[in-house]
Protein backbone atom coordinates (compact mmCIF):
# COMPACT_ATOMS: atom_id res chain seq x y z
CA UNK A 1 0.00 0.00 0.00
CA UNK A 2 0.74 3.82 -0.86
CA UNK A 3 1.32 5.79 1.94
CA UNK A 4 0.28 9.62 1.09
CA UNK A 5 3.19 12.21 1.56
CA UNK A 6 1.74 13.57 4.71
CA UNK A 7 2.06 10.56 6.36
CA UNK A 8 5.45 9.65 5.23
CA UNK A 9 6.22 13.28 6.40
CA UNK A 10 4.42 12.70 10.18
CA UNK A 11 6.69 9.54 9.98
CA UNK A 12 9.79 11.00 9.22
CA UNK A 13 9.21 14.06 10.86
CA UNK A 14 6.79 13.15 13.63
CA UNK A 15 5.61 16.51 15.93
CA UNK A 16 5.65 16.73 19.55
CA UNK A 17 7.31 13.28 20.54
CA UNK A 18 7.56 12.85 23.87
CA UNK A 19 5.97 12.98 27.58
CA UNK A 20 6.20 15.33 30.61
CA UNK A 21 7.89 13.13 32.58
CA UNK A 22 7.63 9.33 33.61
CA UNK A 23 4.44 7.53 34.12
CA UNK A 24 4.82 8.19 37.90
CA UNK A 25 5.65 11.65 37.81
CA UNK A 26 2.62 13.02 35.09
CA UNK A 27 0.40 10.79 37.48
CA UNK A 28 1.12 13.02 40.43
CA UNK A 29 0.79 16.29 38.13
CA UNK A 30 -3.25 17.93 37.96
CA UNK A 31 -2.04 20.06 34.88
CA UNK A 32 -1.63 17.00 32.95
CA UNK A 33 -4.05 14.80 31.28
CA UNK A 34 -2.74 11.24 29.91
CA UNK A 35 -4.69 9.65 27.23
CA UNK A 36 -3.60 5.61 26.59
CA UNK A 37 -5.40 3.94 24.00
CA UNK A 38 -5.34 0.82 21.94
CA UNK A 39 -3.48 -2.54 23.15
CA UNK A 40 0.06 -4.07 22.11
CA UNK A 41 -1.75 -7.10 20.92
CA UNK A 42 -4.01 -4.50 18.88
CA UNK A 43 -0.85 -3.69 17.15
CA UNK A 44 -1.19 0.20 18.51
CA UNK A 45 -1.43 1.92 21.44
CA UNK A 46 -1.29 5.54 21.53
CA UNK A 47 -0.17 7.90 24.33
CA UNK A 48 -1.25 12.09 24.54
CA UNK A 49 -0.72 13.82 26.58
CA UNK A 50 -1.27 17.48 27.22
CA UNK A 51 -0.33 20.40 29.85
CA UNK A 52 -3.09 22.49 30.28
CA UNK A 53 -3.58 25.75 31.56
CA UNK A 54 -5.73 27.21 34.71
CA UNK A 55 -8.04 28.82 31.65
CA UNK A 56 -8.67 25.20 29.85
CA UNK A 57 -6.08 26.27 27.20
CA UNK A 58 -3.98 23.23 26.19
CA UNK A 59 -0.70 24.44 26.03
CA UNK A 60 1.77 22.16 25.39
CA UNK A 61 0.86 18.35 24.06
CA UNK A 62 3.35 15.26 23.68
CA UNK A 63 2.53 11.63 21.75
CA UNK A 64 4.09 8.69 21.84
CA UNK A 65 3.36 5.84 19.62
CA UNK A 66 3.11 2.32 19.18
CA UNK A 67 1.60 1.62 15.51
CA UNK A 68 1.44 1.55 12.01
CA UNK A 69 2.76 4.49 9.97
CA UNK A 70 -1.11 5.90 9.73
CA UNK A 71 -1.22 5.43 13.57
CA UNK A 72 2.02 7.54 14.20
CA UNK A 73 0.71 10.62 11.58
CA UNK A 74 -2.88 10.50 13.49
CA UNK A 75 -1.34 10.99 16.31
CA UNK A 76 1.20 13.33 15.19
CA UNK A 77 -1.19 15.38 13.86
CA UNK A 78 -3.74 15.60 16.93
CA UNK A 79 -1.30 16.91 18.84
CA UNK A 80 -0.37 19.59 16.24
CA UNK A 81 -4.71 20.30 15.88
CA UNK A 82 -5.03 20.54 19.90
CA UNK A 83 -1.76 23.09 20.89
CA UNK A 84 -3.54 26.29 21.72
CA UNK A 85 -7.08 25.24 21.52
CA UNK A 86 -8.95 25.37 24.59
CA UNK A 87 -9.70 21.52 25.82
CA UNK A 88 -14.05 22.69 24.67
CA UNK A 89 -12.53 23.45 21.09
CA UNK A 90 -9.97 20.23 21.10
CA UNK A 91 -12.94 17.94 21.60
CA UNK A 92 -14.71 19.03 18.76
CA UNK A 93 -12.09 17.15 16.26
CA UNK A 94 -13.28 14.64 14.61
CA UNK A 95 -11.46 11.42 13.03
CA UNK A 96 -12.91 12.06 10.18
CA UNK A 97 -11.07 15.46 9.67
CA UNK A 98 -7.56 13.58 10.32
CA UNK A 99 -8.58 10.50 7.47
CA UNK A 100 -9.08 13.92 5.21
CA UNK A 101 -5.77 15.48 5.79
CA UNK A 102 -3.74 12.51 5.95
CA UNK A 103 -5.57 10.96 3.13
CA UNK A 104 -6.25 7.56 4.93
CA UNK A 105 -7.57 4.75 2.60
CA UNK A 106 -10.60 2.89 4.66
CA UNK A 107 -8.51 -0.12 6.15
CA UNK A 108 -6.52 3.03 8.40
CA UNK A 109 -9.75 4.59 9.61
CA UNK A 110 -9.44 2.79 13.30
CA UNK A 111 -5.98 4.74 13.53
CA UNK A 112 -8.10 8.42 13.18
CA UNK A 113 -10.73 7.08 15.82
CA UNK A 114 -7.80 5.81 17.94
CA UNK A 115 -6.19 9.49 18.05
CA UNK A 116 -9.72 10.44 17.99
CA UNK A 117 -10.31 8.44 21.53
CA UNK A 118 -6.87 9.52 22.61
CA UNK A 119 -7.30 13.24 22.65
CA UNK A 120 -11.13 12.58 24.76
CA UNK A 121 -9.28 10.40 27.16
CA UNK A 122 -6.65 13.02 27.73
CA UNK A 123 -8.89 15.31 28.58
CA UNK A 124 -11.27 13.43 30.34
CA UNK A 125 -8.33 12.56 32.19
CA UNK A 126 -7.49 16.14 33.21
CA UNK A 127 -10.90 17.35 34.13
CA UNK A 128 -10.67 14.29 36.48
CA UNK A 129 -7.33 15.88 38.07
CA UNK A 130 -8.28 19.26 38.14
CA UNK A 131 -11.52 18.74 39.31
CA UNK A 132 -10.34 16.85 42.35
CA UNK A 133 -8.02 19.37 42.75
CA UNK A 134 -10.32 22.56 42.85
CA UNK A 135 -12.52 20.24 44.98
CA UNK A 136 -9.69 19.56 47.83
CA UNK A 137 -8.70 23.12 47.53
CA UNK A 138 -12.32 24.01 48.65
CA UNK A 139 -12.35 21.93 51.27
CA UNK A 140 -9.26 23.22 52.69
CA UNK A 141 -10.35 26.76 52.71
CA UNK A 142 -13.68 25.95 54.11
CA UNK B 1 4.97 12.33 -19.78
CA UNK B 2 8.61 13.81 -18.62
CA UNK B 3 10.88 10.84 -19.17
CA UNK B 4 14.06 10.57 -16.97
CA UNK B 5 16.91 8.31 -18.16
CA UNK B 6 18.04 7.89 -14.43
CA UNK B 7 16.35 4.65 -13.17
CA UNK B 8 14.92 4.72 -9.57
CA UNK B 9 17.42 3.07 -7.24
CA UNK B 10 15.58 -0.79 -6.20
CA UNK B 11 14.81 -1.78 -2.93
CA UNK B 12 17.74 -4.84 -1.29
CA UNK B 13 15.29 -7.53 -2.03
CA UNK B 14 15.07 -9.64 0.90
CA UNK B 15 11.63 -11.45 0.25
CA UNK B 16 12.69 -14.30 -1.41
CA UNK B 17 10.50 -16.75 0.89
CA UNK B 18 7.19 -14.93 -1.22
CA UNK B 19 9.33 -15.58 -4.11
CA UNK B 20 12.30 -15.29 -6.21
CA UNK B 21 13.79 -13.70 -8.73
CA UNK B 22 13.20 -16.00 -12.19
CA UNK B 23 16.93 -16.66 -12.80
CA UNK B 24 17.94 -14.95 -16.58
CA UNK B 25 19.37 -18.93 -17.41
CA UNK B 26 15.42 -19.84 -17.21
CA UNK B 27 14.01 -17.33 -19.25
CA UNK B 28 16.25 -18.41 -21.76
CA UNK B 29 15.68 -22.27 -21.42
CA UNK B 30 12.20 -21.25 -21.63
CA UNK B 31 12.01 -18.72 -24.87
CA UNK B 32 12.09 -20.78 -27.83
CA UNK B 33 8.72 -22.85 -26.17
CA UNK B 34 6.66 -19.77 -26.67
CA UNK B 35 7.84 -19.14 -30.58
CA UNK B 36 9.11 -21.88 -32.21
CA UNK B 37 8.14 -24.98 -29.80
CA UNK B 38 4.84 -23.71 -29.61
CA UNK B 39 3.22 -27.03 -30.29
CA UNK B 40 0.65 -28.72 -27.72
CA UNK B 41 2.17 -31.75 -25.94
CA UNK B 42 -0.72 -33.74 -26.91
CA UNK B 43 -0.24 -33.44 -30.35
CA UNK B 44 1.44 -36.83 -31.21
CA UNK B 45 1.12 -36.56 -34.33
CA UNK B 46 3.50 -33.62 -35.81
CA UNK B 47 6.75 -32.05 -34.95
CA UNK B 48 5.09 -29.36 -32.86
CA UNK B 49 3.73 -31.72 -30.80
CA UNK B 50 6.53 -33.74 -30.78
CA UNK B 51 9.48 -31.13 -29.57
CA UNK B 52 6.93 -29.68 -26.76
CA UNK B 53 6.61 -33.28 -25.50
CA UNK B 54 10.40 -33.81 -25.44
CA UNK B 55 10.35 -30.55 -23.77
CA UNK B 56 8.34 -31.65 -21.04
CA UNK B 57 10.02 -35.26 -20.08
CA UNK B 58 13.09 -32.99 -20.13
CA UNK B 59 11.97 -31.11 -17.02
CA UNK B 60 10.34 -33.95 -15.73
CA UNK B 61 13.36 -36.10 -15.53
CA UNK B 62 15.27 -32.84 -14.09
CA UNK B 63 12.43 -32.34 -11.72
CA UNK B 64 12.98 -36.15 -10.54
CA UNK B 65 16.47 -35.51 -10.28
CA UNK B 66 16.26 -32.91 -8.02
CA UNK B 67 13.89 -34.74 -5.43
CA UNK B 68 15.37 -38.50 -5.61
CA UNK B 69 12.30 -39.69 -7.67
CA UNK B 70 11.45 -41.45 -10.94
CA UNK B 71 10.32 -38.71 -13.98
CA UNK B 72 7.03 -41.15 -13.97
CA UNK B 73 6.74 -39.83 -10.78
CA UNK B 74 6.66 -36.28 -11.31
CA UNK B 75 2.77 -34.61 -12.18
CA UNK B 76 3.18 -30.83 -13.00
CA UNK B 77 0.97 -28.62 -11.86
CA UNK B 78 0.36 -24.72 -11.47
CA UNK B 79 2.32 -24.43 -8.48
CA UNK B 80 2.32 -26.12 -4.59
CA UNK B 81 -0.94 -24.67 -4.02
CA UNK B 82 -2.55 -26.69 -6.55
CA UNK B 83 0.11 -29.32 -5.62
CA UNK B 84 -1.08 -29.49 -1.99
CA UNK B 85 -4.69 -29.62 -3.00
CA UNK B 86 -4.37 -32.46 -5.31
CA UNK B 87 -2.73 -34.42 -2.96
CA UNK B 88 -4.77 -33.91 0.06
CA UNK B 89 -8.47 -33.82 -1.31
CA UNK B 90 -6.87 -36.59 -3.92
CA UNK B 91 -5.92 -38.84 -1.27
CA UNK B 92 -8.86 -38.56 1.22
CA UNK B 93 -11.43 -39.27 -1.48
CA UNK B 94 -9.56 -42.83 -2.47
CA UNK B 95 -8.24 -43.53 1.02
CA UNK B 96 -11.78 -42.55 2.37
CA UNK B 97 -12.84 -44.81 4.70
CA UNK B 98 -16.61 -44.12 4.17
CA UNK B 99 -18.26 -42.75 1.40
CA UNK B 100 -19.28 -38.92 0.13
CA UNK B 101 -22.01 -37.61 2.34
CA UNK B 102 -21.16 -39.76 5.41
CA UNK B 103 -19.51 -38.88 8.32
CA UNK B 104 -16.56 -40.77 10.19
CA UNK B 105 -14.44 -40.62 6.37
CA UNK B 106 -11.17 -40.86 7.81
CA UNK B 107 -8.75 -38.64 9.93
CA UNK B 108 -5.96 -36.00 8.68
CA UNK B 109 -3.29 -35.22 10.77
CA UNK B 110 -1.49 -31.75 10.13
CA UNK B 111 -0.19 -29.09 12.10
CA UNK B 112 -1.67 -25.55 13.70
CA UNK B 113 1.13 -23.57 11.39
CA UNK B 114 1.23 -25.50 8.50
CA UNK B 115 0.60 -23.00 4.91
CA UNK B 116 -2.64 -21.70 4.46
CA UNK B 117 -2.84 -24.13 1.43
CA UNK B 118 -2.69 -27.62 3.42
CA UNK B 119 -5.12 -25.70 6.35
CA UNK B 120 -7.72 -25.01 3.73
CA UNK B 121 -8.16 -28.04 2.17
CA UNK B 122 -7.78 -29.66 5.16
CA UNK B 123 -10.61 -27.72 6.23
CA UNK B 124 -12.67 -28.68 3.69
CA UNK B 125 -12.34 -32.12 3.85
CA UNK B 126 -13.86 -31.28 7.41
CA UNK B 127 -16.91 -30.08 5.87
CA UNK B 128 -16.87 -33.43 3.99
CA UNK B 129 -16.90 -35.96 6.78
CA UNK B 130 -13.34 -35.97 7.59
CA UNK B 131 -11.82 -35.56 11.04
CA UNK B 132 -8.51 -33.52 11.33
CA UNK B 133 -5.80 -32.86 14.18
CA UNK B 134 -3.89 -29.39 14.25
CA UNK B 135 -0.78 -30.39 15.91
CA UNK B 136 0.09 -27.17 17.86
CA UNK B 137 3.96 -25.98 17.48
CA UNK B 138 6.10 -26.10 20.28
CA UNK B 139 7.47 -22.41 20.77
CA UNK B 140 10.47 -23.49 18.94
CA UNK B 141 7.77 -24.24 15.78
CA UNK B 142 9.42 -27.75 15.11
CA UNK B 143 6.93 -31.05 14.66
CA UNK B 144 8.43 -34.20 15.71
CA UNK B 145 7.85 -37.39 15.19
CA UNK B 146 6.50 -37.68 18.32
CA UNK B 147 3.95 -35.39 18.29
CA UNK B 148 2.93 -36.91 15.03
CA UNK B 149 2.60 -40.61 16.76
CA UNK B 150 0.51 -39.20 19.92
CA UNK B 151 -1.96 -37.48 16.59
CA UNK B 152 -2.11 -40.94 14.56
CA UNK B 153 -5.77 -42.59 15.37
CA UNK B 154 -6.64 -45.95 14.40
CA UNK B 155 -8.50 -44.28 11.50
CA UNK B 156 -5.52 -41.95 10.41
CA UNK B 157 -5.28 -41.88 6.45
CA UNK B 158 -3.06 -39.12 5.98
CA UNK B 159 -0.62 -37.12 7.68
CA UNK B 160 0.17 -33.78 6.05
CA UNK B 161 3.07 -31.93 7.26
CA UNK B 162 5.43 -29.50 5.50
CA UNK B 163 9.02 -29.45 5.34
CA UNK B 164 10.00 -26.20 6.12
CA UNK B 165 7.72 -23.82 7.63
CA UNK B 166 7.52 -20.93 5.15
CA UNK B 167 7.25 -17.91 8.03
CA UNK B 168 10.18 -19.28 9.87
CA UNK B 169 12.60 -21.18 8.20
CA UNK B 170 12.06 -24.16 10.71
CA UNK B 171 12.75 -27.51 9.66
CA UNK B 172 10.69 -30.51 10.78
CA UNK B 173 11.28 -33.95 11.27
CA UNK B 174 10.14 -34.88 7.81
CA UNK B 175 12.35 -38.37 7.52
CA UNK B 176 10.88 -39.66 11.35
CA UNK B 177 7.79 -38.43 9.93
CA UNK B 178 8.32 -40.56 6.89
CA UNK B 179 9.35 -43.24 8.48
CA UNK B 180 6.62 -43.62 11.22
CA UNK B 181 3.79 -42.91 8.92
CA UNK B 182 5.25 -45.69 6.78
CA UNK B 183 5.45 -47.96 9.17
CA UNK B 184 1.53 -47.49 10.09
CA UNK B 185 0.70 -47.66 6.48
CA UNK B 186 -0.15 -43.82 6.28
CA UNK B 187 -0.02 -41.77 3.36
CA UNK B 188 2.26 -39.12 3.86
CA UNK B 189 2.82 -35.90 2.02
CA UNK B 190 4.77 -33.22 2.44
CA UNK B 191 4.79 -29.40 1.31
CA UNK B 192 7.93 -29.27 0.78
CA UNK B 193 8.02 -25.52 -1.03
CA UNK B 194 10.77 -24.24 1.42
CA UNK B 195 12.33 -26.94 1.34
CA UNK B 196 13.35 -28.24 -2.64
CA UNK B 197 16.11 -26.97 -4.49
CA UNK B 198 17.38 -25.83 -1.17
CA UNK B 199 17.80 -28.64 0.76
CA UNK B 200 19.44 -32.33 -0.70
CA UNK B 201 15.91 -34.17 -1.25
CA UNK B 202 15.58 -37.96 -1.89
CA UNK B 203 11.47 -38.92 -1.56
CA UNK B 204 12.95 -42.49 -0.86
CA UNK B 205 15.95 -42.61 2.11
CA UNK B 206 12.82 -39.84 3.30
CA UNK B 207 10.15 -42.23 2.72
CA UNK B 208 7.48 -39.34 1.41
CA UNK B 209 4.45 -40.27 -0.66
CA UNK B 210 3.66 -37.24 -1.82
CA UNK B 211 5.67 -33.77 -2.26
CA UNK B 212 5.04 -30.47 -3.65
CA UNK B 213 7.15 -27.47 -4.18
CA UNK B 214 6.49 -24.52 -6.77
CA UNK B 215 8.93 -22.78 -9.70
CA UNK B 216 8.67 -19.40 -8.43
CA UNK B 217 10.21 -20.16 -5.48
CA UNK B 218 13.48 -21.50 -6.83
CA UNK B 219 14.39 -19.11 -9.25
CA UNK B 220 11.88 -20.51 -11.52
CA UNK B 221 8.93 -18.99 -13.32
CA UNK B 222 5.61 -18.19 -11.19
CA UNK B 223 1.99 -20.55 -12.07
CA UNK B 224 4.00 -24.19 -12.24
CA UNK B 225 5.08 -26.49 -9.74
CA UNK B 226 5.11 -29.91 -9.45
CA UNK B 227 3.81 -33.07 -6.79
CA UNK B 228 5.79 -36.25 -6.75
CA UNK B 229 3.42 -39.21 -6.27
CA UNK B 230 5.16 -42.38 -5.29
CA UNK B 231 4.55 -45.24 -7.36
CA UNK B 232 6.12 -47.94 -5.76
CA UNK B 233 5.91 -49.65 -1.94
CA UNK B 234 3.28 -48.04 -1.72
CA UNK B 235 1.70 -47.10 -5.40
CA UNK B 236 -0.26 -43.99 -4.48
CA UNK B 237 -3.57 -42.95 -6.05
CA UNK B 238 -5.07 -39.97 -6.28
CA UNK B 239 -8.48 -38.52 -7.41
CA UNK B 240 -7.95 -36.13 -9.80
CA UNK B 241 -9.69 -32.79 -9.12
CA UNK B 242 -9.40 -31.66 -12.41
CA UNK B 243 -11.07 -33.60 -15.17
CA UNK B 244 -10.86 -33.45 -19.08
CA UNK B 245 -8.03 -34.50 -21.74
CA UNK B 246 -6.43 -36.73 -18.90
CA UNK B 247 -3.25 -35.05 -19.18
CA UNK B 248 -0.30 -36.09 -16.43
CA UNK B 249 -1.30 -39.54 -15.99
CA UNK B 250 -4.79 -38.18 -15.86
CA UNK B 251 -4.33 -36.57 -12.84
CA UNK B 252 -4.26 -33.32 -14.13
CA UNK B 253 -6.08 -32.96 -17.11
CA UNK B 254 -5.32 -29.58 -18.97
CA UNK B 255 -3.15 -28.40 -21.55
CA UNK B 256 0.39 -28.27 -20.40
CA UNK B 257 1.89 -25.03 -19.57
CA UNK B 258 5.05 -26.44 -21.34
CA UNK B 259 7.33 -23.20 -21.56
CA UNK B 260 5.90 -22.64 -18.05
CA UNK B 261 7.31 -26.58 -17.31
CA UNK B 262 10.63 -26.30 -19.20
CA UNK B 263 11.56 -23.57 -17.01
CA UNK B 264 10.59 -25.51 -13.87
CA UNK B 265 12.82 -28.13 -15.30
CA UNK B 266 15.79 -25.67 -15.35
CA UNK B 267 15.33 -24.44 -12.48
CA UNK B 268 15.46 -27.84 -10.90
CA UNK B 269 18.55 -28.61 -12.19
CA UNK B 270 20.27 -25.10 -11.40
CA UNK B 271 19.31 -25.84 -7.53
CA UNK B 272 20.65 -29.11 -7.72
CA UNK B 273 24.38 -27.51 -9.25
CA UNK B 274 24.70 -25.16 -7.07
CA UNK B 275 22.41 -25.57 -3.25
CA UNK B 276 25.50 -26.62 -1.53
CA UNK B 277 27.52 -24.13 -2.20
CA UNK B 278 24.59 -21.50 -1.75
CA UNK B 279 23.63 -23.11 1.57
CA UNK B 280 26.87 -22.47 2.85
CA UNK B 281 27.06 -18.49 1.50
CA UNK B 282 23.91 -17.85 2.70
CA UNK B 283 23.77 -19.11 6.09
CA UNK B 284 27.17 -16.83 6.34
CA UNK B 285 25.01 -14.12 5.25
CA UNK B 286 21.93 -15.38 8.16
CA UNK B 287 24.31 -15.45 10.55
CA UNK B 288 25.76 -12.21 10.37
CA UNK B 289 22.30 -10.45 10.02
CA UNK B 290 21.07 -11.74 12.77
CA UNK B 291 23.74 -11.79 14.93
CA UNK B 292 24.16 -7.94 14.11
CA UNK B 293 20.86 -7.24 15.02
CA UNK B 294 20.62 -9.21 18.09
CA UNK B 295 23.99 -7.29 19.36
CA UNK B 296 23.06 -3.36 18.59
CA UNK B 297 19.13 -3.65 19.53
CA UNK B 298 17.84 -4.62 22.81
CA UNK B 299 14.52 -7.28 23.21
CA UNK B 300 15.22 -8.45 19.62
CA UNK B 301 14.45 -12.43 19.47
CA UNK B 302 15.05 -14.41 16.62
CA UNK B 303 11.75 -16.47 15.74
CA UNK B 304 11.57 -20.34 15.86
CA UNK B 305 14.58 -22.67 16.59
CA UNK B 306 17.87 -21.24 17.02
CA UNK B 307 19.80 -24.07 14.03
CA UNK B 308 16.88 -26.36 12.88
CA UNK B 309 16.18 -23.66 10.11
CA UNK B 310 16.86 -23.56 6.40
CA UNK B 311 19.69 -21.03 5.51
CA UNK B 312 17.77 -18.15 3.75
CA UNK B 313 14.94 -17.02 6.40
CA UNK B 314 14.80 -15.32 9.37
CA UNK B 315 12.00 -14.00 11.38
CA UNK B 316 13.14 -11.47 13.68
CA UNK B 317 10.61 -9.93 16.33
CA UNK B 318 12.00 -6.03 17.69
CA UNK B 319 10.39 -5.59 20.82
CA UNK B 320 7.82 -1.91 21.24
CA UNK B 321 8.07 -1.35 18.02
CA UNK B 322 4.96 -2.08 15.50
CA UNK B 323 5.71 -4.20 12.09
CA UNK B 324 4.06 -2.27 9.26
CA UNK B 325 5.57 0.83 10.70
CA UNK B 326 9.16 -0.44 10.78
CA UNK B 327 9.01 -1.69 7.40
CA UNK B 328 7.80 1.98 6.50
CA UNK B 329 11.31 2.43 7.75
CA UNK B 330 13.24 0.64 5.76
CA UNK B 331 11.84 1.09 2.58
CA UNK B 332 14.38 0.66 0.78
CA UNK B 333 14.45 -3.16 1.74
CA UNK B 334 11.54 -5.52 0.14
CA UNK B 335 10.22 -7.62 3.19
CA UNK B 336 7.30 -9.21 5.19
CA UNK B 337 5.89 -8.66 8.45
CA UNK B 338 3.76 -10.88 10.80
CA UNK B 339 2.20 -7.71 11.51
CA UNK B 340 -1.57 -7.57 10.97
CA UNK B 341 -1.25 -4.63 9.57
CA UNK B 342 0.58 -5.86 6.49
CA UNK B 343 -2.41 -8.49 6.37
CA UNK B 344 -5.76 -8.36 4.68
CA UNK B 345 -7.55 -10.00 7.83
CA UNK B 346 -5.81 -7.27 9.76
CA UNK B 347 -4.76 -10.38 12.28
CA UNK B 348 -0.86 -10.85 13.13
CA UNK B 349 0.08 -13.85 11.95
CA UNK B 350 -1.11 -17.31 12.77
CA UNK B 351 2.24 -18.83 13.01
CA UNK B 352 3.74 -16.64 15.20
CA UNK B 353 0.43 -16.87 17.33
CA UNK B 354 0.81 -20.54 17.72
CA UNK B 355 3.92 -20.39 19.03
CA UNK B 356 2.67 -18.63 21.42
CA UNK B 357 4.94 -16.13 21.57
CA UNK B 358 2.70 -13.06 22.18
CA UNK B 359 0.85 -10.75 19.67
CA UNK B 360 2.74 -8.05 20.68
CA UNK B 361 5.87 -9.37 19.37
CA UNK B 362 3.83 -10.95 16.39
CA UNK B 363 2.70 -7.81 15.72
CA UNK B 364 6.68 -6.47 15.65
CA UNK B 365 7.93 -9.16 13.60
CA UNK B 366 9.97 -9.01 10.02
CA UNK B 367 10.24 -11.82 7.71
CA UNK B 368 14.07 -11.42 5.56
CA UNK B 369 14.65 -14.39 3.24
CA UNK B 370 17.89 -14.59 1.37
CA UNK B 371 18.56 -15.82 -2.03
CA UNK B 372 20.54 -16.02 -4.65
CA UNK B 373 21.49 -12.36 -5.54
CA UNK B 374 21.93 -11.15 -2.07
CA UNK B 375 24.96 -9.58 -1.26
CA UNK B 376 26.99 -8.87 1.61
CA UNK B 377 26.83 -5.52 0.75
CA UNK B 378 22.86 -5.56 0.83
CA UNK B 379 23.27 -7.83 4.29
CA UNK B 380 25.54 -4.74 5.29
CA UNK B 381 23.04 -2.17 4.45
CA UNK B 382 19.89 -3.93 5.43
CA UNK B 383 21.13 -4.31 9.03
CA UNK B 384 21.98 -0.44 8.87
CA UNK B 385 18.89 0.74 7.71
CA UNK B 386 16.86 -1.92 10.26
CA UNK B 387 18.71 -0.78 13.36
CA UNK B 388 17.99 3.15 12.53
CA UNK B 389 14.45 2.53 11.48
CA UNK B 390 13.84 0.60 14.93
CA UNK B 391 15.52 3.28 16.94
CA UNK B 392 13.62 6.10 15.50
CA UNK B 393 10.55 3.93 16.14
CA UNK B 394 11.51 3.01 20.18
CA UNK B 395 12.01 6.77 20.35
CA UNK B 396 8.58 7.16 19.45
CA UNK B 397 6.78 4.40 21.23
CA UNK B 398 5.11 4.67 24.49
CA UNK B 399 5.83 0.66 25.10
CA UNK B 400 9.58 1.07 25.07
CA UNK B 401 9.06 4.17 27.74
CA UNK B 402 7.03 1.98 30.29
CA UNK B 403 10.01 -1.35 29.13
CA UNK B 404 12.78 1.37 30.47
CA UNK B 405 10.96 2.47 33.45
CA UNK B 406 11.08 -1.10 34.28
CA UNK B 407 6.83 -1.86 33.85
CA UNK B 408 6.06 -4.84 33.24
CA UNK B 409 3.87 -4.52 29.80
CA UNK B 410 1.93 -8.52 30.35
CA UNK B 411 0.81 -6.93 33.83
CA UNK B 412 -0.90 -3.74 32.21
CA UNK B 413 -4.34 -3.96 31.79
CA UNK B 414 -4.88 -2.02 27.87
CA UNK B 415 -7.84 -0.38 27.11
CA UNK B 416 -8.53 -2.54 24.23
CA UNK B 417 -10.81 -1.39 20.88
Amino acid sequence: MAYSSKVIDHYENPRNVGSFGTSTEVAKRSDIGIGIVGAPECGDVMQLQIRVSDQGIIEDAKFKCFGCGSAIASSSLATEWIKGKSVDEALTIRNTQIVDELSLPPVKIHCSVLAEDSIRSAIEDWKKKAGATSAATKCSTS
Amino acid sequence: MISSNKQPKQPIYLDNAATTRCDPRVVEAMLPYFTEFFGNAGSRNHQFGWKAEDGIEVAREQSAKLVGAQPKEIIFTSGSTESNNLAIKGAAEIYARAGAGQTGRGHIVTAAHEHKAVLDPVRRLMREGFDATFIQPPADGVITAAMVAAAIRPDTILVTIMWVNNELGTINEVPEIGRLCHEREIIFHTDATQWVGKMPTNVEADQIDLLSWSGHKIYGPKGVGALYVRRRKPRVRLEALQDGGGQERGMRSGTQNVSGIVGFGKACELCLQSMDSERERLLALRTRLETELVKRLEVTVVNGHPTRRVANISNISFGFVEGESLMMGVREIACSSGSACTSASLEPSYVLKSLGIGDDLAHSSLRLSLGRWTTEADIDASIEMIETAVNHLRRLSPLYDLHKEGIDLSKIVWQSH
